[in-house]
């Protein structure tokens, strides 16, 4: 972790009216995921690390810092940042200026707080944009901006509510990997609904149900076996770990050829190759001279989903229609092939 | 260019015809009565009447002590916009109600009203005379008369813009570290800006407006206390043609007001 | 579709009728006859009508009441009515150039000024010549209404000059401005101070009496019934309506 950050969290979130009870912490330079379902709480856990909502049982301590109770810190005062789905850049204010709200806030000198902005703005690849005005740039562009202006003010901790809910697929490759960039080895709590994000930018994974943790643990291993229900929903998607060679993820018993997007793995380096089981076919051998990717699996559950089939194979599945599922004579213990073409794969790097 | 300027009902839903008529209507019951005292001024001495002392005093004296009530409605106003629509308190939306109540009240009972307060022999009026300060038959009076009446415009346009969306600006900004000071100055006061000017133009125009607090609170009397409306409704008694030419300044004052502070001017 | 439009028509039509904008002989049953009248002679004219009507079996007597030069411009504008009643001669003669009376008017009443202060005198007010004094409140009516024109002539005759506090449009805002203890004295009409019984005190003051305000009554061209309009004037000349008007405080009017 940089010296100039800090950022060791422990919190309680106690709000009886909301029904939310949740116990956190967050290791200095730790990038920690909040995943749940609408109403889990999540939003809550946020507006009480923030500051924004105070309740009496509540505690929040930011390097050993009290920041409830007695001494209840106010949110300008907490070094905690928060930078929500939309980017909220203030629309009077050029993109420069509001990357130097906050060193001004914190009572820089007018030259220096540009400095400080202009920095961040290089940092977040937007430099070029720091004349004008929040109304003339693009969802994404914002975006990066307000991830600007958020580390410009040199917050402990930095909170993020859905920071990509909002944004256009196209741009959301490249943003996610700009923000694996700037947020290692900083505090962060990210809330998100996308598995890539729990997966590429955190370190661990707290979900959240009913305003309850109903488990938590390395991003990979809550994903790769979910214990909770919304981690196992979340975790739907295929998921196959390894490392990339040739133009290929390969992991264990697995060689998956797929599209790579902004955030291309380097050779020999981590990757992560991801698709839908609506994507994957189910065969009772090898189609012969396929371009398909083929994954020879044991099936270990088949069940009803909705109109559907789900035929589960470890962690991977495959859904299928209930013809097909009879035609292939399929249960547990039956030995065929998952195919899915290279178009329907998105490859990651880790 | 995002095609805002399509002369037709194209894509729109359009608005039923049987509405055109009766709008039609309303927009001239309003029109002719302005065109009605265009129509009834007396050219010729047009420019004689509206300049003459005591139509010049009493201008005067509209502009003035309008102005110094318009600021007076700022340095309460913004204050009691902010405090109503960012603070949660037991009894907010009684305040609220009776804030506004100037609003609706006939300006001749907001006139009663602020006799008994200020006056010789009123709650306050009786401390202040002791004091040495005498407000009835001054044109302090006009001007708190004024305040009075046009002060809930202000606060009103304000507070609607207050709630329209800027608070999440001044998270964004706490979470920031800027403290309540500087997001007041920095964000929230840049944001509602459109809505404070318009709800400033208003309250000037209403307290240039003003007659019925002022001729019961403050008196009438030419450069202390006679503003337009009062000479206007004075002159009628003796001189019709000077009336209707000081109404016609009036009216013409308001349209300028109203262009300026047209709604909407400030949306890009 | 093309009918639609007739109902907010209709509506508005329906509006303006319940609000009254018939005017005057509206009634089915009866007759009503219309008298402006000075707002100073709200009081007396009240009573008269009373017994007008009880003399008139169906006649309903409907009083416009408010200053006399603003009923005077109603009037030359087109407000159909059948008596008018002024506080004073030129704001008759507007109406007589006008062309709209009915015969000469008749002078009925008169009126003099007279000191209000407020009850018990705070100011000390003792003459004309107090008013004059500095630090004193005094509030007259406004030169351009008769009442105001009264006052100055009064003051003129006194020698006294005055600075007012303010110059009120009606009597009325002079002694509310006196009873509420705003001003310490005002210039008002006999019958004001006598109408506002306890609320003021009158001073009587002896140059007020060569300022005489003489009421005149006329009947009005238009009148839809001027047997009826006559009647009432002559109600007003006569003992009946003489005697409810010297109660008022008003003085008989000048013998020409």
């Amino acid at each position: 972790m940089s010296a100039a950050t800090g950022g060791a969290l422990e919190l309680v979130v106690d709000v009886p009216e909301r029904d939310v009870r949740v116990e956190l912490a967050v290791a200095p330079g730790e990038t920690v995921a909040l995943l749940g379902p609408n109403g889990a709480g999540k939003s809550t856990v946020l507006a009480v690390a923030a500051g924004l909502l105070r309740t009496g049982a509540s505690r929040v301590v930011l390097d050993g810092q009290e920041l409830t109770g007695a001494t209840f810190v106010p949110p300008h005062r907490r070094r905690v940042a928060l930078l929500a789905q939309e980017p909220l850049l203030f629309p009077h204010l050029d993109v420069l200026e509001n990357v130097a709200f906050g060193p001004r806030s914190a009572g820089a000198g007018r030259a220096a707080a540009r400095d400080r902005a202009r920095h961040w703005l290089a940092e977040l690849r937007v430099a070029e944009l720091a004349g004008r005005r929040p109304a003339a740039i693009s969802g994404g562009q914002a975006q990066r901006v307000a991830v600007a202006r958020a580390l410009a003010a040199e917050p402990g901790l930095l909170l993020l509510d859905e920071p990509m809910a909002a944004l256009d697929v196209a741009v959301t490759p490249a943003l996610r990997q700009t923000l694996a960039r700037v947020l290692a080895d900083r505090s962060v709590l990210v809330v998100t609904h996308d598995v890539l994000d729990a997966l590429l930018l955190a370190d661990r994974v707290v979900v959240l149900e009913g305003g309850r943790v109903t488990e938590q643990g390395r991003a990979a291993d809550v994903l790769a076996r979910p214990r909770s229900g919304f981690a196992a929903s979340f975790a739907g998607l295929n998921l196959v770990a390894g490392t990339w060679r040739d133009g290929a993820v390969v992991g264990p018993g697995a060689r998956l050829h797929g599209t790579v997007g902004d955030d291309a793995p380097a050779e020999g380096g981590e990757a992560v190759a991801v698709f839908r089981p609506s994507a994957v076919a189910v065969h009772d051998e090898p189609p012969g001279g396929s371009p398909r990717n083929a994954l020879p699996v044991t099936v270990t559950e088949v069940e009803p989903l909705g109109d559907r089939v789900r035929v589960r194979a470890g962690e991977l599945s495959a859904d299928v229609t209930p013809h097909s599922a009879a035609a292939l004579d399929l249960v547990p213990g039956s030995r065929v092939v998952f195919t899915v073409k290279a178009t329907e794969v998105a490859v990651h790097a880790r | 260019m995002s095609g805002t300027t399509d002369t037709t009902t194209g894509g729109r839903p359009g608005v039923p015809s049987w509405l055109l008529a009766p709008a039609a209507l309303g927009a001239a019951f309003v029109l002719l009565p302005l065109v009605a005292v265009v129509a009834r001024v007396d050219w010729t001495d047009f420019g004689s009447l509206v300049t003459s002392e005591a139509s010049r005093a009493a201008l005067s004296l509209s502009l003035r002590t309008s102005l110094v009530s318009t600021l007076l409605c700022l340095l309460l106003g913004v204050p009691m916009a902010v405090v109503l629509a960012r603070l949660r308190f037991p009894g907010q939306g009684v305040l609220r109600a009776l804030v506004l109540l100037p609003l609706v009240l006939p300006p001749v009972v907001g006139g009663i009203a602020l006799l008994y307060t200020f006056g010789r022999r009123g709650l306050l009026g009786e401390t202040l005379e002791v004091l040495g300060v005498q407000v009835a038959f001054s044109t302090a009076a006009v001007v708190l008369a004024q305040t009075f009446v046009s002060l809930p415009f202000l606060v009103v346009s304000l507070e609607g813009s207050l709630r329209s969306g800027s608070e999440r600006y001044e998270v964004v900004a706490a979470t920031l570290g800027a403290g309540p000071t500087t997001v007041f100055r920095r964000v929230t006061l840049p944001l509602v800006l459109p809505g404070l000017f318009s709800g400033t133009v208003l309250a000037f125009a209403r307290a240039l407006g003003e007659f019925g607090a002022t001729v019961t609170f403050a008196g009438s009397l030419q450069g202390t206390t006679r503003t337009l409306p009062l000479e206007i409704y004075l002159r009628r008694e003796s001189d019709v043609d000077a009336a209707v030419a000081l109404s016609l300044v009036l009216v013409v004052v308001a349209v300028v007001v109203i262009g300026v502070a047209r709604p909407g001017r400030a949306a890009s | 579709m093309g009918t639609r439009p007739v109902l907010p028509a209709l509506a508005l039509g329906l509006a303006l009728a319940a609000v009254g904008c018939g005017g005057a002989g509206g009634d089915e049953d009866g007759t009503t006859l219309t008298v402006y009248a000075a707002a100073s002679l709200t009081d007396t004219f009240e009573q008269v009508a009373d017994r007008f009507e009880a003399e008139h079996d169906g006649v309903e007597v409907e009083l416009a009441l408010g200053g006399s030069s603003e009923l005077a411009a109603q009037l030359v504008e087109g407000a159909p009515a059948d008596v008018f009643a002024s506080a004073d001669t030129p704001t008759m003669d507007r109406v007589v150039d006008a062309g709209l009376t009915a015969g000469d008017p008749q002078p009925f009443a008169s009126n003099t000024l007279q000191v209000a202060v407020p009850p018990g005198n705070p100011a000390g007010i003792g003459s004309l010549d107090d008013l004059g004094a500095d630090g004193v409140r005094v509030v007259v009516c406004a030169p351009e209404v008769p009442c105001g024109a009264a006052a100055r002539r009064v003051a003129e005759a006194a020698g006294v000059s005055l600075s007012p506090v303010s110059e009120e449009q009606k009597v009325t805002d002079v002694l509310a401005k006196v009873t509420t203890g705003e001003a310490d004295a005002g210039l008002v009409y006999v019958t004001d101070v006598v109408a506002a019984g306890d609320a003021v005190d009158g001073i009587e003051v002896p140059e007020a009496a060569e300022v005489v305000n003489v009421y005149p009554v006329a009947t009005l061209a238009d009148s839809d019934d001027p047997d009826l309009a006559r009647a009432f004037v002559d109600l007003l000349l006569g003992p009946t309506g003489q005697r409810v008007l010297a109660d008022a405080g008003f003085a008989p009017a000048p013998v020409p």
